[in-house]
């Protein structure tokens, strides 16, 4: 169970709302509205005031990496720090490794992916091909709660009904869903509640970049 | 070999190169004449008054004045560090994070080498300390200066690598590794390099300084020697200490990136 309480995420009004295991919540708002902020302040990638607490744990009672761990954040566009997309999968340590490798070929399968894919450059792989990596990327670890923005922007629609499939199949193993997307059919499809945030004024904007 | 003393004509006479180039520069309308003039009459400037402050201090032969002229030399390689950098840190950790590393470490290398290497009598006495505290403090200065300076420009240019990283569960220092090795392998670049080309592409200034001033070569080139290990230990630690509070103050307790304390030339 995710517990979203009086979060202040930039330039968000505090927000109270909370997700149960298995569920999904849809954000949506036009661009610039403060999508990514929120996913961002839920994640603790930005410093945010409020409470977020997962099953009862506050997010400050648990180290930083161990709290990104369960709750995974998955930009809308991926970024990639080694030439080729195998050494940025976590695969390294021996005990879990054999496990790991069989959950990614598994997961990599499911996205229309191949072992293959692990050894190009990530400069020739299409935009749709490094956003699903990106995807199996995060969700490799098994994380608990997964906040996703924009994860269907850079497909065709048959890659994008695989990548739906795939979340509703984590929905079914008790994942709590974030979705940030402009897409009104996988919204429709996918989300059990929403949470629209409305159009940013542009003096807000101005003052929060003077402020930051 | 003995010391032959220059007079204001050899000055005079070893000048004429840069007013033949000077010259040359106003005849073919290259308007270089003014910043050579600048720089050459800053350089001598300078490096009069230092002399006689120098002559002085050594005349006097007092700790106090001796730490008095460090201090300022010292601050000068603080000032000269921080406003290098095109995108600092806020209010006093650009400071800090200037001025800590070499002040450490310019302190232990000067000890170092005036108490337990050259041990002269008494140890403390300002013609050993100074002149070795400056070269030490020069050469941290530009070490510690593009440690900052590279390690602040590839984190905000690759700031959504970064935050990946961190966002699959890294440390701040899983997820800095490489913006910290990129800035540690720059910022020794120098001085490696002035290293391995001693000897072969140049004879450094110092020793080039004592040969003609009567020394035997061998013993200037063990001062060289003593003089560019000591350098060189002290730049790699000022570099190390620097790049790892770089990845402290680019992060925060959270592991969470915070380029938004950078300040821009631009925004102050």
């Amino acid at each position: 169970m995710l517990r979203v309480a009086h979060l202040k995420a930039g330039p968000l009004p505090p927000l109270t709302f909370q997700v149960a295991p298995g569920s999904s919540l849809a954000v949506e708002g036009p661009s610039g509205s403060g999508k990514t902020c929120l996913l961002r302040a839920i994640a603790d990638l930005d410093p945010a005031p409020g409470q977020v607490f997962l099953d009862g744990a506050e997010r400050n009672e648990v180290p930083a990496q161990v709290w990104r761990k369960a709750v995974r954040y998955c930009a809308a566009e991926p970024a990639w720090w080694t030439d080729t997309p195998r050494p940025a999968f976590n695969l390294d340590n021996s005990q879990t490794s054999r496990d790991a490798g069989v959950r990614l070929l598994r997961l990599l399968a499911r996205l229309a992916l191949s072992d293959n894919h692990l050894d190009r450059s990530v400069a020739v792989l299409s935009t749709g091909e490094r956003q699903r990596l990106a995807l199996a990327r995060a969700l490799l670890d098994e994380p608990r709660v997964i906040l996703l923005d924009e994860p269907t922007a850079a497909l065709d629609s048959a890659n994008a009904a695989l990548v739906e499939e795939l979340l509703k199949y984590l929905l079914l193993s008790g994942c709590c869903l974030l979705l940030a997307s402009h897409d009104q059919g996988l919204i429709g499809r996918m989300c059990d509640a929403r949470l629209q945030l409305a159009k940013m004024p542009e003096a807000e904007k101005l003052s929060r970049f003077a402020a930051s | 070999m003995t010391y032959m003393p220059l007079s204001l004509t050899d000055l005079a006479l070893s000048s004429f190169l840069l007013l033949a180039s000077g010259a040359l520069s106003i005849a073919l309308r290259l308007g270089l004449e003014k910043s050579i003039g600048v720089a050459a009459i800053r350089m001598l400037l300078q490096l009069a008054i230092v002399a006689l402050m120098l002559k002085f201090i050594f005349e006097v032969n007092s700790p106090l004045w001796t730490v008095f002229f460090a201090a300022i030399m010292f601050a000068g390689a603080v000032y000269e560090t921080v406003s290098r950098q095109t995108h600092r840190f806020p209010g006093w950790q650009t400071y800090i994070l200037g001025a800590g590393p070499q002040f450490a470490v310019g302190l232990l290398a000067t000890l170092l080498a005036t108490a337990a290497v050259i041990g002269g009598d008494p140890w403390y006495a300002p013609r050993f300390v100074l002149p070795l505290l400056g070269m030490v403090l020069g050469n941290t200065m530009s070490g510690v200066s593009l440690v900052i300076e590279t390690m602040t420009g590839s984190a905000l240019r690759e700031r959504t690598a970064i935050e990946a990283r961190l966002a699959l569960g890294a440390s701040r220092f899983e997820a800095l590794a490489d913006v910290l090795h990129r800035g540690l392998r720059t910022g020794l670049m120098p001085i490696l390099s002035s290293m391995a080309a001693t000897g072969i592409v140049a004879l450094p200034g110092m020793m080039t300084g004592q040969i003609l001033a009567g020394i035997n070569p061998v013993d200037a080139a063990k001062y060289q020697v003593m003089i560019l290990l000591l350098i060189s230990g002290a730049v790699a630690l000022a570099v190390l200490a620097t790049g790892l509070s770089a990845v402290l103050l680019l992060t925060d307790d959270r592991h969470r990136l915070r380029l938004d304390r950078l300040q821009s030339p631009s925004s102050k």
